[in-house]
């Protein structure tokens, strides 16, 4: 009965079990990126990313058609581009990140639907091309696999600058010249792992594996560290759960992935330790001689 | 005697330049929803009208979005032909916003439609909507033929004669490609005239020539299939060892390429089903279409 449901589904079926490699994947990437975005209240800023992205996978589509590695080079070239223009322009000039990254993500995703209008075809680029955690084919999988090994690797390099830039950015820029370049590669690898979520869950959804697992992390550890691996893990979760949910109603998998997070940050906002609402409520014990 | 000669001469050409005048002048604009109907009008009107098509070739129309020059196109054409049957949910919309003065003809009248909820699923998805895809048995199109001969007639009387002849001509074709499918599929064995694609649009096809489609997605393109529809077509196609699978030019190439993977199935080519494809493409017109479409069946299913 609970092999049934819970693993037979991936022991019968190939593309299950290709689908929970993906979103293990994806999880282990693009989690620690979502509670680094929280920690820097940068949250949004994935979301508009996202849009930023659009324009290059669309020149990639107009130069080679529907090639996987030419429009994820693409929307890498477009996501960096944008990612490091408004980082620098918001240390160079008084204007704040998140306005400069409004500015770039509204052009580019404006240039994006023109560029993709140009082509005449009205192929639903992101439907076709990003779109499907069942549809993992091997270029797919590995493309993902490779992007969060990187990512990884540069954020172990990173980590230390990370965190005080976090905590305390004007301590770092006394003590140390790697704040610039700390933050540019960590803008790097949201962009990273947005392309990556877009080859599982498509635009609308890529954003929310970061995102609410980061959410979640929150109640439950008060360090950075226990945040990732909360986080890595309800990600993980998540994507397994909502495959099955997935497999055994028939909601859409990548919405039953996110709406299995979101249920996981409710449960979080109301029964986690760390500031969930019921412990707030619930008076802790007083200290007593 | 040489007044009347050149007087002979300029009336015979007064009488070409306003002939050719006239011609050009009654040349009638027709709009059309999508490639298929385009290709139709263009055969029963020759040389008579100007057809233009809202949706180009190899494009989707369920999830078309209009563009201003659409709404232009409407507003300058005397004939819209429509698909109707749920087809081009868009169209409505733009009509009016174009202030409908076109006359617009629904090319599917008399053809009994298919309900989606009788077919072999998606019933439970989208009950009891009729199935726009009627062109893909010959037989319905040649009743959109006669309607869109019937329609040109009614706007254009002068032109009567021409358009009946043409319209004769194409449906002779018509039954020609009618008997060429029915001796295709005849051709494969009975037990292995099944087949999985992308796209729910051969339901007439399948009614008309008794190949079975069983399709992974719903009837439209805009719905994205769950765990649960993978895994069952996956079983059913071991189950039933169905031979092969077919992709189709608008919907997820590699969900198909996974599942045949993932069954052994054979993936056969390309079936068109919404559009027709470019001028060079591999089925440029509405017959070229059917005559691709049963010949990849045959190659994949007689194996």
């Amino acid at each position: 009965m609970i092999y049934d449901a819970l693993i037979a589904p991936f022991a019968d079926f190939e593309f299950m079990r290709r689908a929970l490699a993906g979103i293990v994947a994806l999880a282990l990437g693009g989690a620690p990126i979502g509670v680094f975005l929280m920690l820097r209240r940068m949250s949004l800023v994935g979301d508009a990313m996202a849009h930023a992205i659009l324009p290059g996978a669309a020149i990639g589509f107009l130069i080679s058609g529907l090639n996987l590695f030419a429009m994820t080079f693409g929307g890498l070239v477009a996501g960096f581009t944008v990612a490091i223009l408004a980082g620098l322009i918001s240390r160079a000039t008084q204007i704040k990140e998140d306005a400069s990254l409004a500015t770039f993500y509204l052009v580019s995703l404006a240039l994006g639907v023109t560029i993709v209008s140009i082509r005449g075809t009205n192929i639903d680029l992101l439907h076709v091309l990003f779109g499907n955690i069942l549809a993992m084919d091997d270029p797919t999988l590995l493309v993902i696999a490779f992007n969060a090994t990187i990512t990884l690797i540069l954020l172990a390099i990173i980590y230390r600058p990370l965190v005080i830039e976090c905590v305390d950015p004007l301590f770092l820029s006394t003590v140390s010249r790697a704040g610039a370049p700390t933050h540019l590669a960590f803008l790097a690898l949201v962009v990273v792992n947005l392309v990556n979520g877009f080859q599982a869950l498509g635009t609308l959804l890529a954003v929310g594996l970061m995102i609410l697992p980061a959410g979640v992390a929150k109640f439950w550890s008060r360090g950075v560290s226990g945040m990732i691996g909360v986080a890595v893990a309800a990600a993980a979760l998540s994507g397994y759960l909502g495959l099955i949910l997935s497999f055994h109603t028939k909601v859409p998998s990548g919405s039953a992935i996110i709406l299995v997070a979101a249920g996981f940050y409710i449960a979080s906002l109301l029964f986690g330790p760390e500031g969930g609402l019921v412990r707030q409520m619930l008076p802790g014990r007083h200290l007593e001689a | 005697m040489l007044l009347r000669r050149v007087l002979a001469i300029c009336l015979l050409v007064f009488c070409a330049v306003a002939s050719s005048l006239h011609a050009q002048q009654s040349r009638i604009n027709v709009v059309t929803t999508f490639s298929i109907l385009a290709d139709f009008a263009r055969n029963v009107g020759g040389d008579l009208v100007n057809v233009t098509s809202l949706v180009g070739p190899d494009s989707d129309t369920h999830v078309y979005t209009p563009a201003p020059s659409d709404a232009e196109k409407i507003t300058k054409a005397k004939l819209v032909i429509v698909n109707g049957l749920g087809l081009e949910g868009w169209l409505p919309r733009l009509i009016q916003s174009s202030g409908d003065k076109a006359v617009m003809v629904v090319v599917t009248k008399g053809i009994t439609p298919r309900n989606i909820a009788a077919g072999k699923r998606g019933g439970d998805e989208r009950g009891g909507e009729a199935d726009p895809h009627a062109w893909q048995s010959v037989p319905n199109a040649k009743i959109y033929v006669a309607n869109i001969r019937d329609a040109l007639i009614a706007a254009d009387p002068v032109g009567a004669q021409v358009y009946r002849a043409n319209a004769d001509a194409y449906l002779a074709r018509l039954d020609v490609l009618d008997r060429e499918v029915r001796d295709m599929v005849e051709k494969i064995p009975p037990a292995r005239r099944s087949v999985i694609s992308t796209h729910d649009a051969f339901g007439y096809f399948a009614v008309a020539y008794g190949v079975h489609f069983i399709a992974p997605q719903g009837v439209s393109t805009e719905a994205e299939p769950s765990a649960r529809d993978i895994a069952s077509i996956i079983t059913q196609i071991k189950k039933q060892q169905i031979p092969a699978v077919f992709l189709e030019n608008i919907s997820d190439p590699r969900m198909m390429r996974r599942i045949a993977a993932e069954t052994g199935a054979k993936i056969g080519g390309t079936l068109y089903s919404d559009s027709l494809t470019g001028e060079n493409g591999e089925a440029p017109t509405y017959i070229d279409m059917v005559r691709h479409n049963i010949r990849a069946l045959t190659s994949a299913l007689s194996g």
